[in-house]
């Protein structure tokens, strides 16, 4: 890959070596976790309290400042799960896959959690506890999808056999996300329209945006942690007969 | 032999297996009867009720059928070292699976075809969406089996593969299942179907192209 | 390295884990036209991970392996190899006949035809016979038939003399020195010593560590 500049390149090479990156998790997380508390402060200071009350819906619409934050991280993860299955099955990275499979179960909790904080939101709008509206089936299809991977993962024996299936299974799976949202769309529109979108000004007022944009950005932070946890216990389950762990284990003892 | 000759004699052998064991190749045909029965017995046989959900329990049963009868994919071939075999042929993989994959879908899934007209009637599926029913049948039939493939790939190592083939292949149904029982319940009130057809044969093609290649190399992964 | 310009197989520097036990580690070796490679060593050694990586079922954990000096995924290597296995690698519902056929469509054409081969292996006029009528020793001769219709230099066998007599052990023998005589290759795993005569025979010990 010639394209690459060589600083990149080393920094790929350094960074995936499973050591040199269990060290650089363990100093980069505590700064994540400040980052994300402040963050999340903010965020919820701003959704919670600054936050004018819908005229529609009261203040049962505040539920959408974990809501579609939740919504738009199960995407996200997914696709990254995508990407990191692509880069394990192409350049053979170990730490890909790791990385792979570490976000599935934080995936599939944020998915859950959309889900359950869609229902409630919708106790109160529409007065039952599910609806089938193309949105919150959608997110039910992406959490068996999710638990498809968990699963695939968990039943081959052999780890790295079982990276390269769910390395494949996530890159069928981000195909078909697109086919199985509009299918569902196309089954029902129940749903109000999208209301934050990247293309066109959001139809929500700014001081009802800011909040759920740092909402956003706090759950990307809260995902950075929790991977690089997973992640790091991850790397010592497949590494255990290796020098690195046992001198680390050696030192902690 | 070059690779257009290994493809036909991978479907001429899979079709002759079938045929050596004939017994069992009614089992997807009973299965999707059998389970298309079960409803009337569930909810009661009111003709509304029934004619209502013809088109969806129609082709619920069918991907139940589809579902069940894709383990015998690669199934015997795993466990006898064919597959192996086909691993180490010079040729391509992915034609050798598309090969299967067509053979499998002539077995377990155009025979469907046949039971669909007694079902329409169990079931007082109406006459003008009959049509629609066959077209949205040999569409989407071959789709399952294609779909399926990949799980099949995914899961055939395994010892007890079964329920989590149909955890990692359902949701990827689940928009074949909503444009093939949304053309025939749109053909029973009388409307135009194009679109869902256009679409399922949109979806077909690409399948056609897209599957066998994840799908061999799953199954190199399940050989490991 | 005087060799190496005529190293058909080489395997260099190959590393298998599995389960996370370390099975071998830097295992290279080398094989010309004329050579046969033994694999030794107790079950569980690795010899059958060994020969699985050697058919490209599996991906050595690290090392390569070169056919004729490229990648053996990069080059005409499963044009030029066979492999026999534990698993028959036939149809039980299919005949003899039937499964020969398919097994040439699969590859290319070799020295015999599927009745030369049949007779080779004393599987004559057996043509027309469902295999899951043979026995278990007949079965494996069949399979040895296939090494012997489609074209190939190097035979890759996972103890090819289970399931046969004395006799089936001398016919195989025969055939491996004669595919060896006409420049082929051969590794296999046996716990049964050979008793071939002017045999360039290479051995392997697989001891298992830790």
């Amino acid at each position: 890959m010639s394209w690459i500049p060589a600083p990149v390149s080393r920094f790929f090479h350094r960074t995936s070596s499973p050591p040199y990156f269990y060290a650089l998790a363990d100093r980069f997380i505590p700064w994540l976790t400040v980052i994300f508390i402040v963050l999340l402060g903010a965020g919820l200071y701003g959704g919670l309290y600054l936050a004018p009350t819908d005229y529609q819906q009261g203040d049962s619409y505040r539920i959408i400042y974990i809501h579609v934050p939740a919504a738009w991280m199960s995407l996200f993860i997914y696709v990254l799960m995508a990407v990191m299955g692509g880069i394990a099955l192409i350049w053979r990275m170990k730490l890909a896959e790791v990385m792979l499979i570490s976000s599935a179960p934080i995936g599939a909790g944020f998915t859950f959690v959309a889900l359950v904080t869609g229902s409630l939101w919708g106790k109160p709008m529409w007065g039952t506890w599910w609806v089938w509206d193309a949105r919150l089936t959608s997110e039910l299809i992406l959490l068996f999808l999710y638990l498809g991977v968990i699963s695939l993962y968990g039943a081959i024996e052999e780890k790295r056999a079982a990276a390269r299936a769910v390395s494949i299974l996530a890159l069928v799976g981000v195909v078909n996300i697109p086919i199985i949202h509009y299918s569902v769309q196309w089954w029902n529109t129940l749903h109000q329209g999208p209301t934050v979108s990247k293309m066109d000004k959001p139809s929500i007022h700014v001081s009802m945006l800011v909040p759920l944009l740092l909402m956003a950005v706090a759950f990307k932070f809260y995902y950075l942690i929790a991977v690089l946890q997973a992640a790091k216990l991850e790397l010592l389950k497949r590494e255990t007969s290796s020098q690195w762990v046992k001198a680390l284990l050696e030192k902690q003892a | 032999m070059p690779i257009i000759g290994a493809f036909w004699a991978i479907i001429r052998r899979d079709l002759l297996l079938a045929f050596r064991r004939r017994a069992e190749m009614a089992n997807p045909l009973f299965f999707f009867v059998l389970v298309v029965t079960l409803f009337p017995l569930a909810v009661g046989a009111q003709p509304n009720l029934l004619r209502t959900m013809a088109p969806g329990v129609i082709w619920v049963s069918a991907l139940l059928a589809a579902l069940l009868s894709l383990d015998g994919l690669f199934r015997s071939d795993f466990d006898d070292g064919s597959l192996e075999q086909m691993l180490l042929s010079p040729h391509a993989l992915s034609i050798l699976v598309l090969g299967k994959i067509i053979a499998h879908w002539l077995v377990t899934g155009l025979p469907l075809l046949l039971v669909a007209p007694l079902l329409a009637v169990f079931l007082g599926l109406p006459e003008q969406a009959m049509g629609t029913l066959w077209l949205t049948l040999i569409l989407a039939t071959p789709l399952l089996s294609l779909i399926g493939a990949i799980g099949v790939a995914l899961t055939v190592g395994l010892r007890r593969g079964g329920m989590l083939l149909s955890l990692l292949v359902l949701p990827l149904y689940v928009p074949v299942l909503i444009f093939a029982s949304g053309a025939v319940d749109r053909a029973a009130s009388g409307l135009p179907v194009d679109a869902q057809l256009n679409i399922l044969l949109a979806m077909l093609l690409s399948a056609l192209v897209l599957v066998p290649l994840p799908t061999a190399a799953a199954l190199k992964m399940s050989v490991n | 390295m005087e060799n190496s310009q005529h190293a058909s197989l080489q395997a260099s520097e190959l590393s298998c884990f599995r389960d996370e036990r370390l099975l071998f580690s830097d295992l290279s070796f080398e094989l010309h036209p004329g050579e046969v490679l033994l694999l030794e060593g107790a079950n569980g050694s690795g010899k059958t991970s060994l020969l699985r990586i050697l058919c490209g079922f599996r991906e050595a954990d690290a090392g390569e392996i070169y056919w004729y000096g490229s990648k053996i995924s990069d080059s005409n290597y499963y044009n030029d190899m066979a492999y026999v296995g534990h698993a028959d690698g036939t149809k039980k519902e299919l005949t003899v006949l039937e499964n020969l056929k398919f097994a040439l469509a699969l590859g290319s054409v070799g020295k015999y035809s599927i009745d030369q081969a049949l007779d080779k292996v004393q599987l004559a006029g057996f043509d027309d016979n469902p295999v899951h009528t043979l026995s278990a020793g007949q079965k494996r001769r069949l399979s040895l038939a296939r090494l012997l219709i489609t074209h190939n230099l190097l035979w890759i066998l996972d103890e090819p003399f289970t399931s046969l007599d004395r006799q089936g052990i001398k016919l195989i023998e025969s055939l491996m020195a004669e595919h060896i005589a006409q420049g082929g290759m051969a590794v296999l795993t046996s716990h049964h010593d050979l008793s071939m005569a002017n045999l360039n025979l290479k051995r392997i010990h697989l001891q298992a560590c830790q």
